[in-house]
């Protein structure tokens, strides 16, 4: 589903953003990339977008590579890979339906199928009883949602997510957590970037990738196998050490030892 | 459908500026009329004095009978003649006297014709032309028997050089025009990419097609050309229609080059907006 294969992203005169990050992600699986602010989480996330291409490495994500992929075909990666963000991203001055049925007209849905499908995305996050509100009139959690159910639209394989509770209290927050998982049961992978590490502890289950200045420093999935010479293997417990999640998220993990690949041949 | 409805919204959302643009598009395309209507009318006369371009070859007193057959003979079997008429000294005569009534008197006092014959040789169609009037002159001239050949090229050519300056002007002016016309639609386009540059990040995260974003753009650049176009017509019809009752009748010009006009301006508005959307939408993420 994600292989990111020895990627580095260097940024004109800022030296490496990402330095030879290698982790693959499997379909339906759910990770959690954390990190301190400015460790390359967002970076990592426009690059599974094809926002921003590598300097070096090779990404897939849903079967396109980055290697491969012309700027003129990017809309076919984007129709797999939902994202949202920290601020939403809503068109103001519209209601929720329309913005998702925004979504749906510009990807070319058929016009009598956008008003029920819009609907009955809305519905998904359970806001279809919001769906003829203005945005800017609903609270964070709930432009969220809207945000979720746009990035829906075209029933993406893998769903991104930039610190998209950054903004919100904790219940919100664990609304939209649980929006995830839903999605994540119903088979779409989830990668979602935060570094509210309250939230990384308070499910053990799910995987998590700690990224620290650009270098990828521990992965639970590794940690569990202690046959896997992986790089994390041989780290002193990084996250421990710097009161981070590596501890508390690593115990019960259940990554298997080999990462299928599950892609696709979409391109 | 989205693309007309956004196109249209765009219009209205910066009329001054989308109708600066089409205004200028108008006047480029008015300097391209206002050439048409010189072009055609100056066309018109040209057609007309070239229906009279032959060349006549006037005769030496004394040329035999046997040269002038032979030169007939010879002439007529050029491919650029239709056909060679021999005026004799007395058919010059009378011609004069035909033509010139007012001249009656002088012409029967004289005791003797000093009106030359001459061979009038007159050019097939789509031989009237500088060129083959020069050929055709050289060679009527070589003959010995020949004192001198005239025939109305200085016309023909004041006429032709006359077409080729209202073409460079309008060429000119035209083009002076065209970019002033591309750089206002680019600032239209770019203000209003600046204005939509929230949607245009939703349907680039979404996976909408670029064709897709570029369209309402380039209809609109369309829309600003096919008005100002418009906007041409109608002031090279006030034009030709001052000229027409204030200094001289002149023709309209044909029903066709409006068509070509109108295809320029739509053709044109679709280019510039093209190009300045492909340059201005690389600046919004
Ligand atoms: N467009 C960019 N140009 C230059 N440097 C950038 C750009 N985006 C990110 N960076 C740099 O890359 C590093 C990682 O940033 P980012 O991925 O945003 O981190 P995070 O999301 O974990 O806070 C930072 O040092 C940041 O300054
Ligand atoms: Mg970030």
């Amino acid at each position: 589903m994600i292989h990111f294969d020895s990627v580095t992203k260097e940024y004109p005169r800022r030296g490496a953003a990402l330095r030879d990050v290698d982790f693959r992600v499997r379909k339906g699986e759910f990770v959690f990339l954390t990190g301190h602010s400015g460790s390359g989480k967002s970076t990592t996330l426009r690059l599974l977008h094809f926002a921003d291409r590598p300097t070096r490495g090779e990404i897939r994500v849903a079967g396109f590579s980055s290697s491969r992929t012309t700027e003129r075909d990017i809309w076919k990666v984007r129709r797999r890979v939902g994202i949202v963000f920290q601020d939403f991203r809503l068109l103001p001055g519209r209601t929720a339906q329309e913005n998702v049925a925004f979504a749906l007209e510009v990807t070319g849905t058929p016009r009598d199928t956008i008003t029920p499908r819009a609907q009955r995305l809305l519905s998904q996050v359970g806001l279809g009883a919001k769906a003829g509100a203005m945005v800017n009139e609903l609270s964070g959690g709930e432009q969220q949602r809207v945000a979720i159910a746009r990035a829906l639209a075209n029933q993406p394989e893998v769903l991104l997510a930039d610190e998209p509770t950054g903004n919100l209290d904790e219940r919100a927050t664990r609304g939209i957590v649980d929006i995830f998982r839903e999605l994540n049961a119903l088979g779409m992978a989830v990668v979602m970037a935060t570094h509210d590490l309250d939230l990384v502890r308070s499910d053990s289950r799910t995987r998590v990738l700690e990224l620290d200045q650009g270098e990828l420093v521990y992965d639970s999935a590794a940690a569990d196998d202690d046959d896997a010479p992986g790089r994390t293997g041989t780290m002193p417990q990084p996250g421990a050490e710097r009161g981070s999640v590596g501890a508390a998220a690593s115990m019960e993990g259940e990554e298997s030892e080999e990462l299928l690949d599950h892609e696709g041949a979409a391109d | 459908m989205y693309a007309l409805r956004e196109a249209v919204a765009a219009f209205r959302r910066a009329p001054v500026l989308t109708g600066l643009a089409a205004g200028m598009v108008g006047l480029a395309l008015f300097v391209l009329g206002l050439f048409g209507l010189v072009t055609h009318n100056l066309q018109t006369t040209l057609d007309a004095v070239e229906e009279r371009v032959e060349v006549v070859a006037y005769l030496r007193e004394g040329t035999t009978d046997g040269e002038v057959d032979a030169a007939l003979d010879e002439l007529r079997a050029l491919p650029e003649v239709r056909t060679v008429i021999y005026v004799t000294k007395t058919q010059a005569l009378e011609n004069a006297r035909a033509e010139l009534p007012e001249f009656e008197e002088v012409f029967s006092d004289l005791d003797v014709n000093p009106l030359p014959a001459s061979l009038e040789i007159e050019l097939e169609e789509g031989f009237r032309n500088e060129e083959t009037v020069t050929v055709v002159s050289e060679h009527a001239a070589a003959y010995p028997f020949v004192e001198d050949v005239a025939y109305g090229r200085e016309w023909v050519d004041k006429l032709f050089s006359l077409r080729r300056i209202a073409g460079v002007a309008a060429g000119v002016l035209g083009a002076a025009f065209a970019v002033v016309a591309a750089l206002i639609i680019g600032t239209a386009l770019r203000i209003a990419i600046f204005a939509r540059r929230e949607e245009i990040h939703v349907m680039r995260l979404v996976g909408a097609k670029d064709g897709f974003i570029r369209r309402p753009f380039v209809i609109e650049g369309a829309m600003a050309g096919a008005l100002g176009a418009l906007v041409a017509v109608v002031l090279t019809w006030a034009t030709w229609r001052a000229v027409s009752t204030l200094i001289l009748e002149i023709d309209w010009i044909p029903v066709g080059w409006i068509g070509v006009g109108l295809a320029i301006g739509v053709v044109f508005g679709m280019l510039a907006s093209s190009l300045a959307v492909r340059r201005h939408l690389r600046e919004v993420t």
